[in-house]
């Protein structure tokens, strides 16, 4: 085995994963930070150095709706976007996860407007978390390219039969560039095989129509529980996937990545990237005699529920981070992973809430180390503090700052206004 | 023309392809012409629906399409036929099918989604060069939803969202030269009305390559107002005024195919439907009814 490593962005992983899959087809739309994925592949096709077509959309709606079909006529199918696309096409989301057609979309993690912004966090994908789409996140470039090998196998798989999103968060990933080994393409063919289309197509010896409507609650809710029924599925085919994958390749992966949870009394629980800087933090917490884990899913649909409340279980707290905000709620980890603890009887008694990373805000190793030292505390006294953001006096300061400049520049104009020729 | 199988109206098919049994109103003017563009483009098509009237055509388990079909959404159908279309070619191109499973893409939506929210995603398969067949069956308004006013409703109109007595204020949109304007393959106006020249306007579209376009003028019993068995004559009527145009572009040039050699007055044609009453009652609104004469004189004095 022939094994290339080279310095790769998490977007020029996610290229060569499409790459590697072979893809046939690829409909696409611009956006910051996914771009670069899509200029990657386009690059590859016009250089004559891989097969495929690459067709630009006028909207992440067509574009999603383009894929859907494309994978409901026969073909293997590869799309990205981020944040605003990936909501500008949310309706076709939906819809082509109820088509039932296998393709693999990566979403780039970027915040969503209001206010407008182009670092990441997580509500972008997590607005499609009930969408029907499967849906795994990343932590490390590497990972961007194996899971998305790994996504096509479980997307296609005949238990499952769902598209599936595979997470890279958006600049932290998008643009960092990290060692990748990029597997052998032979290997990988092997490893994903061709594309079956199984029943779905459109031929003219086989006329078939697709996508029909529904009259009546009854039909529907076969056919939306049959969808739910296949995401379950998804969860123990992700386990065979990811046994088959480090047998082939050597990475194992799985649908949670449990890092010093075996034996710790606390464990900080989150998705994404920044769980890299958990690591680093847990590792010093360490040293420093905390028995302390992070526990981060992989996979959020199918969510591991079961795995993970085996994980927890005796566990002293829990504090989650979640790189989200639903308003008016809180936390939307938080929320998935109380609902999996509760009444489950060696459940840690201490779950707590933290809101970190909005917009791409850092979350720093003082942070960490002081959800640590919060989690001991709530754990000795009992008291769980009310959800919180991670956010500095002197971030508040900043933003103060910010606010006098504007209030200024505001009475400046209006003064302008009223008095036209008070300039200096 | 002088190419055509069709005639006269003798050599239009005799028996017809679409099944029946549909939950399309009586007297759809719409399911009508389907009924005779179906006949012409066969089964070796996969028709791609937006959200409209038609999206009832085929519902689980029945269709009465001997071909394909895949709904998609209300936008989005011209992408859904890019998808499909670029998936056949892959396939054609990878020798993974042979010419005899190809397909013609055909997208089928109402003029809510051919008018408004799908026109980007028209507009850039255009660009595209995408080869496909786009039909639009046009019946002056959301009719599926009971008939509000869209941008395809014409001047005066009463809806279920204009219903004061000037009816809608706005003006139906030219589509035909937005799409012309877009340089595609073929635009033709149709109407269930006039099978023959609809049977030669998807003949020829089905002969050609590239992006197609067809609007059908579909009259509406339960949206205008009318008895199902008038659909025939309000089409007609909507030719003999003028309101309606028979028309083509292609290479660069608009052919009309039948010119009215005298015009009936529009007040024929808007006398026949509910959706105009309040034109004629309670008393005639002479003005309204002239503005909308002048602006169809209009048109007709610049076809040469």
């Amino acid at each position: 085995m022939m094994l290339a490593r080279r310095l790769l962005t998490g977007n020029g992983a996610a290229a060569w994963a499409a790459r590697l899959a072979q893809v046939d087809y690829i409909p696409a739309f611009p956006i910051t930070p996914q771009t670069e994925i899509i200029e990657t592949l386009s690059r590859w096709i016009d250089n004559g150095e891989i097969p495929g077509k690459l067709v630009t959309l006028e909207s992440e709606h067509s574009m999603i709706t383009a894929a859907g079909a494309a994978a409901a006529t026969g073909v293997r199918v590869f799309t990205a976007t981020s944040s605003q696309g990936l909501l500008y096409g949310m309706e076709m989301l939906y819809t082509v996860a109820g088509w039932r057609v296998p393709f693999v979309l990566i979403n780039v993690s970027r915040a969503l407007a209001s206010p407008v912004t182009l670092e990441p966090d997580h509500n972008d994908v997590l607005a499609a978390r009930d969408s029907g789409f499967l849906q795994i996140h990343c932590a490390t470039c590497q990972e961007v390219l194996d899971i998305t090998l790994m996504a096509y196998r479980l997307s296609e798989d005949a238990r499952v039969r769902l598209p599936a999103i595979v997470n890279e968060d958006g600049f932290y990933l998008s643009f960092t560039r990290e060692p990748v080994y990029i597997p052998d393409a032979d290997e990988v063919k092997d490893f994903i095989g061709e594309f079956d289309s199984e029943n779905m197509q459109f031929r003219a010896s086989a006329p078939t129509s697709q996508a029909v409507a529904v009259l009546g609650g009854s039909p529907y809710s076969y056919f939306r529980y049959e969808s739910h029924l296949a995401a379950e599925n998804a969860r123990i085919v992700f386990d065979e996937i990811c046994d088959e994958f480090e047998q082939r390749f050597g990475r194992k992966y799985g649908a949670l990545e449990s890092y010093h949870v075996d034996d710790a009394d606390y464990v900080i629980f989150m998705v994404g990237c920044f769980a890299t800087k958990a690591k680093a933090a847990v590792d010093s917490l360490r040293k420093a005699g905390w028995k302390i884990g992070l526990l981060r899913p992989r996979l959020l649909r199918p969510f591991p529920g079961e795995k993970i409340s085996q994980l927890l279980a005796g566990k002293k707290g829990v504090a989650v981070i979640d790189q989200n905000l639903s308003m008016g709620k809180g936390g939307i980890l938080h929320c998935e992973l109380a609902s999996v603890l509760y009444g489950n009887k060696d459940a840690p008694p201490v779950l707590m809430s933290f809101i970190g990373g909005l917009g791409g805000r850092d979350i720093s190793q003082e942070e960490f180390f002081e959800i640590a030292k919060q989690l001991k505390q709530a754990s000795e006294t009992n008291e769980i503090p009310a959800p919180r953001l991670l956010y500095t006096v002197d971030e508040l300061r900043q933003i103060h700052k910010l606010q006098a400049i504007a209030h200024v520049e505001r009475a400046i104009l209006n003064r302008d206004h009223q008095n036209p020729d008070s300039h200096e | 023309m002088n190419d055509t199988h069709f005639k006269r109206m003798k050599d239009l098919p005799s028996t017809h392809l679409l099944g029946t049994g549909t939950p399309m109103c009586a007297g759809c003017g719409g399911l009508q012409a389907i009924n005779d563009i179906y006949d012409i483009l066969g089964e070796k098509t996969v028709f791609i629906n937006a959200a409209g009237c038609m999206t009832l055509l085929s519902v689980y388990p029945f269709t009465p399409f001997r071909g394909s079909w895949l709904y998609t959404a209300m936008a989005s159908a011209p992408a859904g036929a890019q998808g499909v279309r670029d998936a056949l070619d892959i396939l054609l191109e990878k020798k993974k099918i042979g010419q005899e499973e190809n397909l013609t893409a055909v997208v089928l939506t109402g003029d809510g989604s051919a008018y408004g929210m799908g026109l980007s995603a028209t507009s850039a398969a255009i660009d595209r060069n995408l080869d496909f067949i786009y039909i639009c069956y046009d019946n002056e308004g959301y009719g599926n939803t009971g008939q509000q006013y869209s941008s395809a409703t014409p001047h005066g109109a009463r809806t279920s969202t204009s219903s004061g007595s000037m009816g809608y204020p706005g003006f139906k949109k030219d589509l035909f030269s937005i799409w012309a304007a877009h340089k595609p393959t073929y635009v033709a106006t149709v109407i269930g009305a006039e099978p023959l020249d609809l049977a030669r306007k998807i003949e020829k579209a089905a002969q050609l390559k590239g992006p197609r376009f067809i609007i059908t003028l579909s009259p509406c019993p339960t949206g205008w107002g009318f008895d199902p068995q008038e659909t025939m004559q309000i089409g007609k009527l909507a030719v003999k005024s003028g309101v309606w145009p028979l028309k083509e572009y292609i290479d660069g040039k608009i052919i009309h195919t039948k010119v009215p050699k005298i015009r009936m007055s529009v007040e024929d044609y808007l006398a026949t439907q509910f959706r105009f009453a309040h034109l004629f009652k309670p008393e005639r609104n002479t003005r309204l009814i002239d503005e909308i004469q002048g602006r169809v004189d209009e048109y007709w004095d610049h076809v040469s």
